[in-house]
């Protein structure tokens, strides 16, 4: 140090306080984001494990004072979303697979690419609005079935687009490889490409019911939601996101505190999802790579 | 099948001062033993482009069967190109496009009527950097004779991926890990369990690209031995940026420069006396 010029150390002074300063930043946006999520979860919490119970999984919606639960929406929600992501979780998948690795730069793709991106940030309320078109309107009555569909929608570009991302990061070497051996272009995909991407495709999907999970404007056009028990899927279904959209807005203490129950059990419910997410990255990486 | 050892002779990787280009102690036979065999692939002016631009001139080149021919020239003289022709591996390359005529056993590669696949499926090809399939030892040697339902029981399977370790030398080293992930293996254990998984196909032709350049000396040594046993029964061509290595394990070498074959012939002629001003200043390191 002590040769430097003072220039030299004024310089060397002032780079390492404006490295600090970046630190710091980053440190603090770190920070606010940990302590709002904190924030939003401590709030679910403190209001919503008050009204857990038995009766919330057992009993379906009723009248203020008669002990109603969630139940129909619990189970109406996992019938939509699982339906929901059993159809837009392959169709995604096979955009991915065909934007990765068949179609590539070709025009037709790089227009299917645009397309997917548009559906991605299209507002879901918009979602919902089609599906009423669809799937509503011409078969007189709202249902569960149009409920799954609109949630499809939403899930297929969320796949189709981690899938795409996942795949491309699939090193060359193992595509030139498969071919070289004198695989097929569907050989090297079904049996190379895939499973070396398993981990992250299954984790994009995971991320993507996470999301479906939380949706209530395209359920609000298509599922409506309903009070009483009901399995029926053309029928109209409840779900949790609408049910907690119509209690937490009501009069009545009873109803309001199992909106915030309901809201616990989804994001409990996602949280779950993204921990296993994270899972089933590393469990895959970690077979693979030894 | 004679047993690798771990320790390779020290001497293989010092540059050479001896006047045959042949390092001493090189687990070579006399390069000037071998005779001719029958041509496995006949080149034919070849012109090989990528898009507009023109990656090989007019190259005529006769492959042996039986022996080690090795391609050599600067970094971007077209000898990664010519071997990715011979596989028809130019083809997943969009804009590539070769001329000329491809003879292997007599038959045009690249006519109308052949299914490149085929053509892959006769010539196995190893690359630069190791590339196991992310799967274990063993499935990454099936891989091939599943592809092709070369076996029907899993102990001829069983069968084939022993004897195509054995082959690569690599047995013995992984017999009790054949379970474990192939990407766990060493960098050299890794470029022998691709050899493996190529031999497991039975190819006729082997083309390897600079394939011990992403290796240490020790496997390295490794892989020249392997080499060497291989061609006894294989035809092999092997591209390199050492000339050390095309001296050692070679046959017949190839010069390239700028896109055309300057010079070709047996391995002891090109580095002893060869008969090409450019071929001779690229040997002795005057340029490239």
């Amino acid at each position: 140090m002590k040769q430097l010029s003072p220039a030299t150390r004024a310089r060397y002074f002032r780079r390492q306080l404006v490295d600090r300063l970046m630190g710091g930043l980053c440190m603090l946006a770190a920070g606010i984001g940990l302590v709002l999520l904190g924030l939003i979860l401590w709030m679910l919490f403190s209001n919503g494990l008050g009204g857990l119970k038995l009766s919330v999984f057992t009993n379906s919606m009723a009248q203020p004072g008669a002990d109603g639960g969630l139940a129909n929406a619990i189970v109406g929600s996992l019938i939509q979303v699982g339906l929901g992501a059993m159809i837009g979780a392959p169709l995604g998948m096979m955009v991915g697979v065909y934007l990765s690795e068949v179609g590539k730069e070709s025009t037709f793709a790089s227009v299917v690419r645009f397309v997917n991106d548009i559906l991605l940030s299209a507002p879901s309320v918009l979602i919902g609005l089609f599906v009423y078109q669809i799937a509503v309107e011409p078969f007189g009555g709202f249902s569960g079935i149009a409920g799954s569909i609109s949630l499809a929608l939403i899930a297929m570009p969320i796949v189709a687009r981690t899938t795409e991302d996942i795949l491309r990061l699939v090193p060359q070497a193992y595509r030139d490889g498969a071919v070289a051996l004198g695989s097929r272009e569907n050989e090297v995909v079904r049996k190379v490409v895939l499973p070396a991407a398993f981990g992250g495709i299954l984790t994009g999907v995971l991320l993507a019911v996470a999301r479906i999970a939380g949706e209530t404007a395209p359920l609000l056009f298509t599922s409506l939601g309903n009070t009483n028990w009901s399995t029926d899927m053309t029928q109209p279904m409840a779900s949790l996101p609408i049910a907690i959209y119509r209690y937490a807005g009501s009069a009545y203490d009873e109803w309001v505190s199992l909106a915030w129950t309901g809201a616990m059990l989804i994001t409990v419910g996602v949280l779950v999802l993204n921990i296993l997410s994270r899972f089933s990255h590393a469990a895959v990486a970690g077979k693979t790579e030894g | 099948m004679a047993p690798m050892t771990q320790e390779a002779p020290k001497s293989t990787r010092e540059p050479t001062r001896s006047n045959r280009g042949v390092p001493m102690g090189a687990p070579l036979v006399a390069q000037s033993s071998i005779a001719p065999a029958a041509t496995r692939i006949a080149l034919q002016d070849i012109n090989a482009f990528y898009s507009e631009k023109q990656a090989l001139f007019d190259v005529n080149l006769e492959i042996p069967d039986n022996a080690v021919t090795a391609f050599i020239g600067a970094s971007g003289c077209g000898k990664s190109t010519l071997l990715r022709c011979l596989n028809r591996m130019n083809d997943t390359i969009p804009g590539a496009r070769v001329e000329g005529r491809i003879l292997m056993d007599g038959t045009d590669i690249n006519s109308a009527d052949i299914d490149p696949v085929q053509v892959r499926t006769r010539i196995g090809m190893v690359f630069q950097k190791p590339n196991p399939f992310p799967m274990s030892i063993y499935e990454n040697i099936a891989y091939g004779p599943r592809t092709h339902k070369l076996v029907s029981s899993k102990a001829d399977l069983d069968e084939l991926v022993e004897s195509s370790l054995r082959r690569a030398a690599l047995w013995d080293e992984v017999k009790d890990r054949l379970g474990k992930p192939g990407l766990g293996l060493s960098g050299g254990q890794q470029q022998r369990l691709v050899i493996a998984r190529a031999l497991a196909v039975s190819p006729a032709v082997i083309l390897m690209d600079e394939p011990c350049s992403a290796l240490d000396p020790i496997a390295t040594a490794h892989i020249e031995a392997l080499i060497d046993q291989l061609r006894k029964h294989t035809c092999i061509v092997i591209v390199t940026h050492s000339m050390a290595q095309a001296a050692r394990v070679s046959q017949i070498t190839g010069f390239f420069h700028m896109g055309k074959l300057i010079e070709s012939g047996p391995t002891d002629q090109i580095f002893t006396m060869p008969k090409v001003e450019q071929t001779q200043d690229y040997i002795t390191g005057r340029f490239g």
